[in-house]
């Protein structure tokens, strides 16, 4: 693996964004919003829900996590998708660049652009809301991974489909997230499911994420099994998305849709 | 003469349609060999199965005694390709564009070989202005600087003087020209420009419906068909195959 062929990638999309404020602005804008709405939701729910009460901070918490998974995600998503509306989709792929560096500096790259876009979003909840995403201590660095590594999977899916379709998989690749949330129990306990959601949601790291950020902030108890099985789900969707990534491209070269992906 | 690249037998084919039919040729060290055929007669998909981009359905392409199926990365630092139909991206400035590519292929002293290149193909001017504002002449000039920024062996160049004005284009045809000779590099060239196919390659294949119909010296092709020039020898050809079919 060349750290300079990953560093090459990583500079084409650190360029856009360093000279467009627009873009910088886009990354902040849309996470911040999100925070500021989810603030005041869990505000008026701290005060009238019995579930809640006391719990200062619990919707919001789970609105940052979210927006974190959203936010790698999506930033995966958006590198590929560059090189699509740039038509430089070509030029990259006859560039001697492995699989593995590609996914590599996209992982990167996508964690820059989702801590432009949240770290400011996290550091007003004090001042606004009275509330620090740090109070889940240092379980807070391993769901942050593990929300982390489920996003890049999510994103690894989505670009497999635009390396094999093309423009045309673009707005799966702006919904997919929205289809999950509901299955993640991202705001409410798995019980809230039926019988059936349910045995489809625990085949789900979120599931173990959000239930983990729940019990420390509401009964204060880390219960590192969530962790655990956020992980090895983790493991087996990576796992998956990057082998499901290396299967589009080989087809990608025998179907050619990596010649005529960005005409 | 060193035979740089070795295409034997290519075939591509999509669902049941045959786009390239078991082609075969080589490209000498030094030479530019021109690849002519109307739009849709597979001179893409060939470039394309030679890049690495598109797996051939049969036959094989070997390009310095190694099959590009085998050594696709390998090869691929010494080869490039410009085509109008792929751009660079466009909010990045010239010198931005250039400094990813050089990391991406790899080049040791990317500055020197920016600022080289800057000076042969007359980048100075707008080094630092985004590529997307650049006039199509000068989008051409930082293409054919993309292309060269790895110094290759191999360079595949699909219409590089499309739509340019006479002195860019004649600008251009120069340079490759001239490069080619200093580089001893090996260039396929597809174009429908039959005045810039004559005046810069030794060899040139005439391919339609996927296959090669005819091959020679420029000069040769017109006095085996009786015509006064390349022009005339393409549309006899062509007008021939669309009667056979």
């Amino acid at each position: 693996m060349s750290i300079n062929r990953i560093i090459g990638l990583f500079l084409r999309h650190f360029f856009l964004i360093k000279s467009s404020l627009p873009r910088i602005l886009d990354l902040i804008y849309w996470p911040t919003i999100q925070i500021i709405l989810w603030g005041f939701i869990s505000k008026f729910f701290t005060a009238y829900s019995d579930y809640y009460n006391n719990t200062v901070g619990v919707i919001l918490t789970c609105a940052i996590l979210y927006d974190f998974l959203f936010r790698s995600s999506i930033s995966f998503n958006m590198l590929f998708l560059e090189e699509i509306w740039s038509r430089n989709f070509t030029n990259l792929f006859i560039a001697p660049m492995r699989i593995s560096e590609i996914i590599t500096a996209l992982v990167v790259t996508a964690l820059i652009r989702t801590l432009i876009g949240l770290v400011p979003a996290i550091l007003i909840t004090s001042p606004l809301f009275g509330i620090s995403i740090l109070d889940l201590g240092i379980p807070l660095f391993f769901l942050f991974l593990s929300l982390y590594i489920f996003g890049i999977t999510l994103g690894l899916f989505v670009s497999s489909g635009l390396l094999r379709y093309g423009p045309a998989f673009e707005n799966i690749a702006w919904s997919s997230l929205f289809l999950l949330a509901p299955l993640g129990c991202i705001y409410y306990p798995i019980e809230i499911l039926p019988d059936f959601f349910q045995n489809v949601a625990r085949g789900l790291p979120l599931v173990y994420i959000f239930e983990e950020a729940r019990s420390i902030l509401v009964n204060q108890v880390v219960n590192y099994s969530n962790i655990k099985n956020a992980f090895m789900l983790n493991a087996i969707y990576l796992f998956v998305g990057v082998s499901l990534f290396y299967y589009s491209f080989s087809q990608a070269r025998k179907k050619g849709s990596l010649i005529n992906i960005g005409e | 003469m060193q035979k740089s690249v070795i295409v034997e037998n290519l075939s591509k084919n999509y669902f049941k349609k045959e786009a390239v039919k078991e082609i075969s040729f080589t490209i000498n060290e030094n030479e530019i060999l021109g690849l002519l055929g109307p739009n849709g007669c597979g001179k893409t998909t060939t470039i394309a199965m030679m890049l690495g981009l598109l797996k051939p359905s049969n036959g094989r392409v070997v390009i310095h005694g190694l099959d590009i199926e085998k050594n696709r990365i390998s090869l691929l630092h010494k080869m490039n390709f410009i085509s109008p139909y792929i751009e660079l991206p466009k909010k990045l400035s010239v010198k931005e564009n250039l400094i990813v590519y050089g990391k991406l292929y790899g080049v040791k002293f990317i500055s020197e070989r920016i600022k080289y290149l800057s000076e042969k193909l007359r980048l100075e001017g707008f080094i630092n202005k985004k590529t997307g504002e650049l006039s199509s002449g000068q989008k051409n000039r930082v293409s054919l600087a993309k292309a060269l920024i790895n110094e290759p062996s191999i360079l595949f160049l699909d219409e590089p003087t499309a739509s340019l004005d006479p002195e860019t284009g004649d600008f251009v045809r120069s340079f490759i020209e001239k490069i080619s000779k200093e580089k001893k590099m090996s260039i396929l060239l597809a174009s429908h420009n039959m005045d810039e196919v004559k005046r810069l390659c030794k060899n040139v294949l005439m391919m339609n419906n996927g296959v090669i119909i005819d091959k020679g010296t420029p000069d040769e092709l017109i006095k085996k068909h009786g015509k006064r020039n390349l022009e005339e020898v393409f549309l006899k050809l062509n007008r021939n195959n669309h009667e056979h079919k």
